[in-house]
């Protein structure tokens, strides 16, 4: 019988990466992160799991260490944050052209300058197109849930990418939520040993991460950019038998109340469950409004999105990072080509907010669902700036 | 033998563009990257074999009489033999004469 226990989201993160039987860690401590990291270091000094705990002297020697105990058949994790994602970053596109199943959470925080060590999704955007399967979970128990999920599918011998968990920052890595643990005999059933398709071994010498002249890179990327691709029904089945095995299905663009729906808010990450509230608000004074929450980000699902909002007049986008010069947020410059093609689209407001952990409230969705119902036209602004 | 390059469609690449064939780096000729190429005049020659130790690119072969032929496939005309060899028996000249 699974219990459900109160636990810092990071400890039962942790705990997650204990019960996936993790044969190597290397990671280095950077908030919001280090309680992930640190309880991971207690678990493999206690001897709960017997892994290898490397404790490098910066992300990108984690991120190469997770690359090279990957390569030898390792399953192999790392977390991080904000800068330590941006130093890592060389090796994090790498191990995506390499093919490696290496889990990382991302505990979301902004990037400097200047220096903020609280939450956004700027260090996430940074990455966009890095060729990790990327996911966003909304509250504890998803952050526990998608550990094993994340190895599951990514040691799929048809999917074989790396996978990043997106968890926000403090509102989830620092806070004490409810988590249902399953028991071991369920995660075994569902996540068997990691049995990789090459590895580094003498007996079979194979070179990896060779060099490509212009005559082959080209096709290299488009067997990289179709691996991503064609790796959406299996993430959709490991998602799917997890459900079958644990009650709680998950699924790439999750609705709330948009039966009927003519405005439309949409999330990602752990705000999510604050606009509901706010729905749930707008609902009750007679409001056609729902909320679309993006939890696939890459590979995007284009097709699940559009059906999500099909009745729609109106989307209200709020993105927490910004693209410099661009159209506004990233998430809604996507959802902006994911409906391009349609013949009638809604329109698309976007609110940049909740940067670097400014709080957004449920009266807030309201306001700016409110302010896009009122302003005509496709714009975009930093959500309560002083002017 | 592994395919040359230019050849390979995308859907041919294994995973993660693993090389599973040792050493296949032969099959690459790196001559198609030469600008001059090396014109060896045998008289002059002394079988010292200083050109075949200094090839970077070992496009260089001693012959069972001690003398030497490049090897055009791989010789990528760095002028290296040319510069090393005592008795100027090597000298370059552009691919296009």
């Amino acid at each position: 019988m699974a219990t459900r226990v109160g636990m810092e989201v990071s400890i039962a993160a942790a705990e997650a990466i204990k019960q996936a039987n993790v044969d190597v860690v290397a990671a280095y401590p950077i908030t919001p992160q280090t309680h992930i990291v640190e309880h991971l270091a207690e678990v493999v000094n206690n001897g709960e799991l017997d892994a290898e705990f490397i404790p490098v002297e910066s992300e990108h020697s984690a991120m190469s260490v997770c690359t090279g105990s990957s390569a030898a058949g390792a399953r192999s994790f790392t977390c991080t944050s904000s800068q330590g994602l941006a130093l890592m970053s060389e090796i994090v596109y790498i191990t995506a052209s390499l093919r490696l199943p290496i889990l990382m959470l991302l505990a979301n925080r902004s990037l400097s300058g200047p220096l903020s060590i609280w939450n956004d999704h700027s260090d996430v955007m940074s990455v966009r197109d890095c060729g990790w399967i990327q996911v966003f979970v909304e509250n504890g128990q998803e952050v526990y849930d998608h550990v094993f999920i994340g190895y599951r599918v990514a040691e799929d011998r048809n999917v074989l990418l790396p996978y990043m968990v997106n968890l926000d920052g403090f509102i989830l890595t620092h806070v004490i939520e409810p988590v249902e643990f399953l028991d071991q005999e369920i995660v075994d059933r569902y996540l068997s040993p990691y049995h990789p398709l090459y590895t580094l071994h003498p007996d079979h010498p194979v070179t990896m991460g060779a060099f490509a002249m212009p005559a082959l890179y080209t096709e290299t990327k488009k067997a990289q950019a179709e691996a991503l691709t064609e790796a959406m029904p299996y993430i959709l089945k490991g998602w799917q038998e997890f459900g079958d095995l644990t009650g709680r299905y998950y699924h790439p663009v999750e609705t709330y109340k948009t039966e009927d729906a003519k405005v439309v808010l949409v999330t990602q990450g752990s705000l999510s469950e604050t606009a509901s509230i706010a729905i749930d608000s707008l609902r009750g004074a007679g409001e056609p409004v729902g909320l679309v929450k993006i939890r696939l980000w890459r590979p995007f699902p284009f097709e699940e999105f559009s059906e999500a909002v099909a009745g729609a007049d109106l989307l209200v986008v709020m993105d927490r990072a910004i693209s410099y010069g661009g159209p506004g947020g990233p998430l809604a410059g996507e959802i902006r080509s994911a409906l391009y093609a349609q013949e009638k689209h809604p329109r698309v407001v976007n609110f940049i907010a909740g940067i670097a952990g400014r709080d957004v409230a449920p009266e807030d969705f309201v306001q700016m669902i409110h302010q896009a119902k009122e302003r005509p036209g496709e714009w975009y602004e930093l959500y309560g700036v002083r002017e | 033998m592994a395919k040359l390059e230019h050849e390979i469609t995308w859907k041919e690449l294994n995973v993660g563009c693993v090389i599973d064939e040792p050493g296949n780096a032969a099959v690459y000729r790196t001559g198609d990257w030469r600008s001059q190429r090396p014109v060896y005049n045998k008289d002059r020659c002394i079988r010292c074999g200083t050109c075949y130790v200094f090839c970077p690119d070992m496009a260089i072969k001693i012959l069972a009489d001690g003398y030497i032929e490049h090897d055009l496939y791989y010789c990528k005309g760095c002028g290296i033999c040319v510069e090393e060899c005592p008795t100027d028996a090597i000298t370059m000249v552009d691919e296009e004469e």
